[in-house]
Order: C-alpha cells, then sequence, then structure tokens
C-alpha cells in the first residue's frame, strides 16, 4: 500500500514574517482498516513531513478486499478513504 | 507566498493510488474515537530526548540487534522529507517507534504492529539537522530492540 495524505503537518517550530510561533497542526493517528477491521494504527509526532507518505504492506489481502485510511489531526479534523484491492 | 495546494487539497482527503490496488473511493468524514493509549504516550511526542522518550514511555535501555532494521540516505539533501524505511523481523514485536536524535520532539513516528501488516514501513520525517536516527522495536517482554543510522543533512528541515 503507499498512501499520500494531504496536510500541512506544520510541526509548531517554524515562525511567521513576524517572528510568531506558527502553532503545530499535523496528523497525529492514522489507522488502516481491512474491510472494516482495524489492522494498523500508527501515531506521528510533529516531524512527519508535510503530506505525509506512507509505505507498508497488508498480510493476505485478497482481491476484492476494501482496504481504508482515515486520520485524525491535534485539532479534531479528520479524513478518510478506501480503496479495493485489485 | 502561500501553498500551491491550498486550493486542492484544503477539504478533501487524498489517497493516492497504489500499485496494486484500483482506486473506489469513498470519501468522508471519519468521527475516529480517541483510544486510551493516544493519551498516555503524547508525553513520548513531547520527549526532547532519547532519555525523555524513554522515562515519558517507559522503556528499557534499547539493546542493538539485528532484527531490527533502519535504511535511509547517508546525506539528505532536503531536511523536509527525508525517507527513511524501518523494520522487525522480531515474531513478537509489539511496536516500531522512529526516533530522530536532534529533532526538537525525538519521537517522529509510532507504528502499533498486528499480524496484519507486514512490519515494515516507509515515511518522511524532518530532520532538523544531521543527527543519529532509530528504529527502536518493543517487544511484548518489555525489551527495546534497536537499530539506528547516521543522516547527514544539508538543508536542514524544521525552519522555513
Amino acid at each position: 500500500m503507499r498512501v499520500l495524505m494531504a496536510h500541512e503537518m506544520e510541526s509548531g517550530q517554524r515562525r511567521d514574517g513576524d517572528g510568531r510561533p506558527i502553532p503545530a497542526w499535523h496528523i497525529h493517528e492514522v489507522v488502516a482498516t481491512l474491510n472494516g477491521r482495524p489492522v494498523l494504527t500508527i501515531r506521528f509526532g510533529p516531524s512527519v513531513s508535510k503530506n505525509p507518505f506512507l509505505r507498508f504492506e497488508l498480510n493476505g489481502a485478497q482481491p476484492g478486499d476494501r482496504v481504508g485510511i482515515a486520520w485524525v489531526d491535534n485539532r479534531g479534523d479528520s479524513r478518510s478513504a478506501e480503496t479495493v484491492v485489485a | 507566498m502561500g501553498n500551491p495546494l491550498d486550493r486542492t487539497c484544503d477539504r478533501r482527503g487524498a489517497l493516492a493510488r497504489s500499485a496494486a490496488c484500483s482506486l473506489a473511493v469513498a470519501a468522508g468524514v471519519a468521527g475516529l474515537p480517541r483510544p486510551a493509549a493516544a493519551a498516555t504516550l503524547a508525553p513520548g511526542f513531547d520527549a526532547r530526548s532519547l532519555d525523555e522518550l524513554r522515562a515519558a514511555l517507559g522503556l528499557g535501555v534499547p539493546a542493538v540487534s539485528d532484527q531490527v532494521t533502519l535504511s535511509g540516505p547517508d546525506v539528505a539533501e532536503n531536511g523536509a522529507a527525508v525517507e527513511l524505511s524501518l523494520a522487525t523481523t522480531l515474531p513478537d514485536a509489539t511496536r516500531l517507534l522512529l526516533v530522530v536524535e536532534r529533532n526538537p520532539a525525538v519521537l517522529s513516528a509510532l507504528f502499533e504492529l498486528s499480524p496484519a501488516v507486514v512490519p515494515a514501513f516507509v515515511v518522511r520525517v524532518k530532520m532538523a539537522e544531521s543527527s543519529r536516527v532509530w528504529a527502536l522495536a518493543t517487544t511484548a517482554d518489555g525489551r527495546v530492540h534497536a537499530a539506528s543510522r547516521e543522516v547527514r543533512v544539508t538543508l536542514g528541515g524544521c525552519a522555513a
């Protein structure tokens, strides 16, 4: 599985043009599901790169299986998507 | 200034087409319940050194093991996206942690392992400066197994 998530992943370390810290805003949890069942939980710190990229391999996924990815960020926003194993 | 991705990515989750999967997307907002584990791990994500991380998560002293692997570049041109691969062949590993020693917050990512997923991951992280990077695998007996490598960064990735 290759996953690309669209997110700024602001670490909280940067400052804006006036020198004020830009608040941390980043995905902190990613859950992968296989046919609706959670199979992988990943917790991200603030240092995962912008537009997080992940690569991992499922054991024994069959054609027709549904694989889902859902993420939650530190503001409580969340997104999810599903794909079907070919 | 302004991120060219803002307009297209602002309100849509994006799942890239995997080499092995055809795409049938049902995008929506998932209200994920936060498991209790998230709260107990939070101090780990604030840790500013490997020692603080070990104290925050109650980890023992890591022992270098050839059953944990960490690969990545020797020199990273762009510290904003350093691609690292970590894996373990330990049969009873429970978690894999990716630690960048010289980052302000050393814990980059933590993978909760399960039999349904091969314990091998590729992820891209920001590195503030050249640093030793660690892959730590915890096993059910409470031991911590480790692999590490030095990654030199020519352009640091944490500041604008």
